[in-house]
C-alpha cells in the first residue's frame, strides 16, 4: 500500500478499514502491520470482544474483534478478514477487521470533532471523524479501545 | 599532532561529559576510573595533558600527581585537577602537590577547552 | 543537553546511592574504618559533581551540605554519635528522594528540604561551621611590589598608552608543576603588545650552574587596555610558585621591540633577547644544547604497563577485582529472545520429526536430542548474563523497614542473609513491590509495639530477617519476623464474616494462614496509613505466580511469622505438561504436579450439585474442573473418563485438576502476557507450541482458588480432605 506522494507537515495519514459495516481508521503511526487471520488461543473469562491471543513472531498479542468492541456484533468469518497489528505505548495488540480499505492523507483541519452519538462507549473510543467518499470514517482512540478500566481482565 | 588527553575520575558521568568536550575540540581522549588505573594508562597513552579528580577510591588525585611527578616517571606533563570547590585552600594544596592548574565543576565545555589549551599551548 | 549522558548520570547515581546506603549501614553497625567513611563521602561527592553538570540545583545544594557533614566526620572533626548517625541515614534517604524528583521532574517542598538541612546543620551544634563557603572568602590576593622604577610621566601630547610592568621570576616548582613560561608569555601577548627583557643578574657562573635551579627572570612591559585582574589571571595557576609583580605603567609611545631601554644585545649565543616566545624557545634550545636545562619537559621514562586494559571495556566499580563488561540491556534481551526462539525451533523440529512415523533414524534422534541440550545450555548461559545479586533489592528494604517502623511507632531492624544470591534481573525488578509489601506487613502487623515486646520478654527492637538462597533448581526468598505470629482466631473470624469460607468450616493452622492470600482479605478494619487500601497478599501471590513461583506462609504464635517465596532459577524456560482441556491446549508446570491419576468410576464422588471428590489412598480430596474454572465450558462432561492431575495448592491443600488428556511433557519458553495484555486469573503466562500456536500456562493455585469460575473464590472445605503443610520443594 503506497501513497503517491509524501504528506506535508499539516497532513496526517490514516489507515481505514471496515468493521461491522462501518468505516474506522487509525493514525498510520500506530499501525505496525497487517496480517492475515491465523488461529487464536482463547483466554479464560474473556469478554466477547477479546477473541484470544495470537503468536506474532514469538510475542503474545491479544486479538480484539473491533466490531464486537463497538457493539456491532461479532465479525463473520471471511477470507478477507485481516488483523491490524497496532501499538499503543508499549502494548502491541491485534484488531480483527473485515477488510482494510485504503490509506488516507488528510489535512488536520479536515478532522472533525465527534458528533453526538448515542452510545457512550462508541463516543469515548472515537477521537474524531473524517469525511470520505461515501460517508465518514471514525478515528479510533486506541487507548480507550483497549480495556480502559485497568488492564486486569476479570 | 592531535593533543592527547587522559582523564581520571571515578564518576562515569563526568568521564562521559569530558569525553564529549575533549573529542568535540578534536582531541584524543582516554580515561581511567581511579588513580591506580590512571597511572597505568598514563604510561600507556603518554598524554599531553592529564585531567584528574581528587576524590577517588584506591588512589586519589594527589596520589596520581605524586606518582606522575615523582617516582621513575618524573613527568612534567601538565596536570589539571577537577574539583567542586573553588576555595583558595584547595588550590594551594593542589599546587603544592604538583598540579599545573584546576578546573572547577560544573565545568563549562568552552572554559575547559580554553584551560587545556592554555597549559598545553595546543591550537 | 546530552541525553545519553543524563541516563548515565541516573544509572550511576543509583549505584552511588546503593554504595551510600551500604556504607552507612556498615558505619551504623560499628565499622568506623577510614575507607568506609571515605566511600560514603565520595558517594555523595560524586552525586553532587554529576548533578552540578546538569544544573540540578536542589540536588546539588542538599548534597553539598550533606557532603560537608560527611567531610567533618571523615576528618574526625565530628564524632559519630547516634543522633548524627541517625541524621546521616535519614539524609541519605532524602537524597534518594531528591534524585527521584530530579529524574521525574517533580519538586520537593521547600519546607521538607529545609527540615533536612536543619538536621544536618544541627550536627555541628554550637560549633562554627567550617564549611566550604568559608574557603570562598579567601580572596585572590594580588601581589604588587613597588619596584621603585621611575614613573613615566606622560606629557599632555600624544595619547598615553596604558599597560603594566611585570616582573616575573619562576620558582623551580613552577617548572616541575608542568608550567611552560612560553605559554604564559603567549597568553600575555594575547592581551596586547608585549616587550620582554630577560634579566641576567640571577644567572650563575657556569661552574655553579644547577639545571634544577630556577634562575630565569624576566621584566615585561605589556601595553594593554585590559585590567590588572586580566593580567593577573594569566598567572592564576602559578600564584605562589613564582615571584610576580604587576604594576601599572604608562607608555609614552609604543616601544618598538629591540629599541626599548635596557634591552640586551646578546654578546654570546647563550643569552638571547626575549622579544617573543619564539625567541625564548630558541634561547631554551641553546641553553639545552649546552647543558641539559630542565625548562622543557623531559619525556617521561616509561615502564612497560603492568596491566593492559582493553580498549573496548572500562573496569567497573572499584570494589572487586573481577573485570566486567557494560552491556546494553536491550542487546541482552534481544539475545534472550532469540535463544528462546531457538528453543521453540528445536521443539518444532523435534515434533515434526516425531510426526514422521515412516522414518526411524536413530542418528537423527540423537542429533535432535543434542540440539535440545545445546539450546538449553546456551539459554542457561544467556540467562546467567542477566543474573544479578539480590543485594540491591535487599538494601532497599532497609529503608522500607526504617520508614515502616517510624510510621507505626515500632522499633525494627533488618537483617539480610544471602545478599549475593543471584536471580534474573526481571525477578529483582518484579519482586520489589511484593517484597516491599511483605516487609511493611511484617513491621506493621507482625511486630508488636516495643512495650508489648518487652512485656513478652523480647527485646524492644524487632528483627525482620530477609534471606535468599538457591536450592535444587529454585531460588528461595524468606521474610521472617520475630513478632507475635498470626492471630488465627481473628483471621478465621474475618474470613467467615466476609463469606470467604463456610461458617462451619474447620481448617488446619496452615490453611488458616493461607487465607491471607485470598483476594479481598485484610485484617485491618481501618486503613492503616502504611499498608494502604486493599492491597492484599493476593497481589503478592499473583506477582510471584507470574514469575513462575509460589509463596507460602508459616507462623508460630508468640514467636513470629515467615513468608517463603519460591522461584524457578531459570526464568524463561519451564518444564511443562501439555494437556487438553475442553478442546484447548494448555500447559501445566511440572513442578506443580504431584502425580497423574486416571480414576476408576468408583473413586469419584459427587457432593451436592457442583462439587466432586476423589477418593485416593484413604483420603478424599477436592476435584477442580479446570474448564469451568477458566470459563471454557459451563459444565464438565461426566461421561468422559477424566484424567486428573494431583497438585498442591495453598487454598485447597491437595486437589485434583480435571483435564481431557495429556499430550506430552516438554520444555516450554515462557512468554509474558503482561506487557500486551495484563493479568488473567488462572493463567500465569503463555508459550508458543511447536505448531506456532499459543498455549496458555496454567496457574494451578489460581485455578484451584477460582474453581467455580467466579471472581472471588468461595472455598469449600469438606471435613476429611487431605492435610497439607506448606511445601517448599
Amino acid at each position: 500500500m503506497q501513497t503517491s506522494s509524501e504528506p506535508s507537515k499539516s497532513e496526517v495519514e490514516f489507515v481505514t478499514f471496515s468493521a461491522g459495516d462501518q468505516s474506522f481508521s487509525l493514525e498510520i503511526t500506530q499501525v505496525r502491520e497487517i496480517r492475515r487471520w491465523s488461529p487464536v488461543t482463547a483466554l479464560p473469562h474473556a469478554p466477547v470482544e477479546v477473541l484470544g491471543v495470537m503468536n506474532l513472531r514469538g510475542s503474545v498479542i491479544p486479538i480484539y474483534d473491533l466490531a464486537a468492541r463497538f457493539g456491532l456484533g461479532s465479525t463473520q468469518e471471511n477470507p478477507r478478514n485481516v488483523i491490524v497489528v497496532a501499538m499503543h505505548g508499549n502494548q502491541t495488540v491485534g484488531l480483527l477487521v473485515e477488510a482494510v480499505s485504503e490509506i488516507l492523507s488528510v489535512s488536520r483541519d479536515k478532522i472533525q470533532d465527534t458528533p453526538d452519538i448515542r452510545s457512550d462507549m462508541a463516543r469515548q473510543s472515537i477521537t474524531g471523524v473524517i469525511p470520505i467518499e461515501d460517508g465518514m470514517t471514525r478515528v479510533i482512540d486506541l487507548g480507550a479501545v483497549l480495556h480502559p478500566n485497568g488492564r486486569a481482565l476479570s | 599532532m592531535t593533543l592527547k588527553v587522559l582523564a581520571i575520575d571515578d564518576s562515569r558521568t563526568i568521564r562521559e561529559l569530558l569525553r564529549v568536550a575533549m573529542e568535540g575540540a578534536g582531541f584524543d581522549y582516554s580515561s581511567a576510573c581511579d588513580g591506580v588505573e590512571g597511572v597505568a594508562r598514563f604510561a600507556e597513552v603518554v598524554p599531553d595533558v592529564v585531567i584528574t579528580d581528587i576524590n577517588m577510591p584506591n588512589m586519589d588525585g594527589y596520589g596520581v600527581i605524586e606518582a606522575i611527578r615523582g617516582g621513575s616517571v618524573e613527568s612534567k606533563v601538565p596536570i589539571l585537577v577537577l574539583t567542586t570547590e573553588s576555595g583558595e585552600k584547595l588550590k594551594a594544596r593542589a599546587r603544592a602537590a604538583g598540579a599545573t592548574g584546576w578546573i572547577v565543576k560544573p565545568f563549562d565545555d568552552a572554559a575547559l577547552i580554553s584551560v587545556v589549551r592554555r597549559v598545553t599551548g595546543a591550537a | 543537553m546530552s541525553n545519553p549522558i543524563l541516563d548515565t548520570f541516573f544509572e550511576e547515581t543509583e549505584e552511588l546511592l546503593e554504595a551510600l546506603a551500604e556504607g552507612l549501614a556498615s558505619m551504623q553497625g560499628g565499622d568506623h574504618e577510614a575507607e568506609t567513611v571515605n566511600s560514603v563521602f565520595r558517594a555523595v561527592h560524586s552525586i553532587k559533581g554529576g548533578a552540578g553538570a546538569f544544573k540540578m540545583t536542589e540536588l546539588v545544594g542538599f548534597a553539598h551540605h550533606f557532603e560537608t557533614v560527611l567531610d567533618a566526620v571523615r576528618s574526625n572533626a565530628l564524632d559519630l554519635t547516634p543522633p548524627i548517625m541517625h541524621t546521616l541515614t535519614r539524609s541519605a534517604d532524602f537524597l534518594s528522594n531528591l534524585v527521584e524528583a530530579a529524574r521525574s521532574g517533580d519538586s520537593i517542598s521547600q519546607d521538607v528540604t529545609a527540615g533536612f538541612l536543619a538536621a544536618l546543620q544541627q550536627c555541628f551544634g554550637e560549633k562554627e561551621i567550617e564549611s566550604v563557603d568559608a574557603w570562598d572568602n579567601f580572596e585572590f590576593a594580588a601581589i604588587t611590589l613597588d619596584i621603585g622604577g621611575p614613573a613615566v610621566e606622560v606629557a599632555s601630547q600624544a595619547a598615553a598608552a596604558k599597560g603594566f610592568m611585570i616582573v616575573f621570576r619562576p620558582d623551580s616548582a613552577l617548572y616541575s608543576n608542568g608550567h611552560e613560561p612560553a605559554l604564559l608569555f603567549a597568553a600575555l601577548a594575547d592581551l596586547g603588545t608585549m616587550n620582554a627583557r630577560f634579566d641576567q643578574e640571577l644567572l650563575p657562573e657556569w661552574e655553579d650552574f644547577d639545571p634544577q635551579d630556577a634562575r630565569l627572570s624576566w621584566t615585561i612591559e605589556l601595553q594593554t587596555e585590559e585590567s590588572e585582574s586580566q593580567v593577573l589571571e594569566v598567572f592564576e595557576f602559578v600564584q605562589g610558585i613564582c615571584e610576580l609583580s604587576v604594576s601599572p605603567m604608562n607608555f609614552a609611545a609604543p616601544a618598538p621591540p629591540g629599541d626599548a631601554t635596557g634591552s640586551f644585545v646578546p654578546t654570546d649565543a647563550k643569552i638571547a633577547v626575549l622579544e617573543s616566545p619564539g625567541l625564548f624557545d630558541n634561547a631554551v634550545r641553546l641553553l639545552t644544547d649546552e647543558a641539559a636545562a630542565p625548562v622543557s619537559a623531559k619525556p617521561p621514562e616509561v615502564k612497560p604497563a603492568e596491566k593492559t586494559a582493553s580498549e573496548a571495556s572500562e573496569t567497573a566499580a572499584s570494589k572487586g577485582p573481577k573485570p566486567t563488561l557494560r552491556v546494553d540491556l536491550e542487546r541482552v534481551d534481544r539475545l534472550i529472545n532469540t535463544v528462546g526462539e531457538l528453543i521453540i525451533n528445536q521443539a518444532m523440529i523435534a515434533q515434526r520429526f516425531a510426526d514422521m512415523t515412516e522414518t526411524t533414524d536413530d542418528d537423527l534422534v540423537i542429533h535432535i536430542e543434542n540440539y535440545r541440550l545445546l539450546a538449553r545450555d546456551i539459554q542457561e548461559g544467556v540467562m546467567a548474563i542477566r543474573a544479578q545479586p539480590v543485594k540491591s533489592l535487599f538494601q532497599r528494604m532497609s529503608r522500607i523497614v526504617r520508614e515502616a517502623a517510624d510510621a507505626t511507632g515500632k522499633s525494627a531492624e533488618l537483617i539480610t542473609i544471602g545478599e549475593g544470591t543471584e536471580v534474573d534481573k526481571t525477578v529483582v525488578e518484579r519482586l520489589a513491590d511484593p517484597l516491599t509489601h511483605m516487609v511493611r506487613n511484617s513491621v506493621d502487623h507482625g511486630l508488636e509495639s516495643p512495650e508489648a515486646r518487652i512485656a513478652a520478654g523480647k527485646p524492644a527492637t524487632g528483627i525482620i530477617r530477609l534471606a535468599a538462597s538457591h536450592r535444587s533448581g529454585s531460588v528461595f526468598i524468606t521474610v521472617k519476623d520475630d513478632g507475635a505470629g498470626l492471630n488465627r482466631q481473628k483471621i478465621l473470624g474475618i474470613a467467615k464474616k466476609k463469606g470467604l469460607i463456610a461458617q462451619d468450616a474447620e481448617l488446619s493452622d496452615s490453611e488458616i494462614d493461607s487465607l491471607l492470600f485470598l483476594p479481598g482479605f485484610s485484617t485491618v478494619e481501618t486503613v492503616s496509613n502504611l499498608s494502604g487500601r486493599g492491597v492484599g497478599l493476593d497481589v503478592v501471590r499473583n506477582s510471584v505466580a507470574a514469575l513462575g513461583g509460589r509463596v507460602s506462609i508459616t507462623s508460630v504464635p508468640g514467636q513470629g511469622t515467615e513468608f517463603t517465596i519460591t522461584l524457578p532459577l531459570t526464568l524463561a524456560v519451564m518444564d511443562g505438561m501439555v494437556v487438553t482441556v475442553a478442546g484447548e491446549t494448555l500447559v501445566v508446570p511440572i513442578t506443580s504436579i504431584i502425580e497423574t491419576i486416571r480414576p476408576l468410576p468408583g473413586d469419584l464422588h459427587r457432593i451436592g450439585t457442583d462439587d466432586m471428590l476423589l477418593s485416593i489412598r484413604g483420603r478424599m480430596i477436592p476435584v477442580v474442573d479446570v474448564a469451568r474454572s477458566l470459563g471454557f465450558t459451563a459444565k464438565s462432561d461426566q461421561s468422559m473418563a477424566p484424567l486428573l492431575l494431583l497438585v498442591e495448592s495453598e487454598t485447597l491443600g491437595e486437589c485434583a485438576l480435571v483435564v481431557d488428556a495429556v499430550q506430552d511433557q516438554r520444555q516450554v519458553v515462557i512468554k509474558s502476557l503482561e506487557s500486551n495484555f495484563g493479568t488473567v486469573i488462572g493463567v500465569s503466562a503463555a508459550t508458543v507450541l511447536g505448531d506456532g500456536r499459543i498455549a496458555l500456562i496454567l496457574d494451578p493455585e489460581a485455578i484451584a482458588a477460582n474453581r467455580m469460575g467466579n471472581q472471588f473464590p468461595s472455598v469449600n472445605f469438606s471435613p476429611n480432605h487431605g492435610r497439607s503443610t506448606h511445601a517448599n520443594l
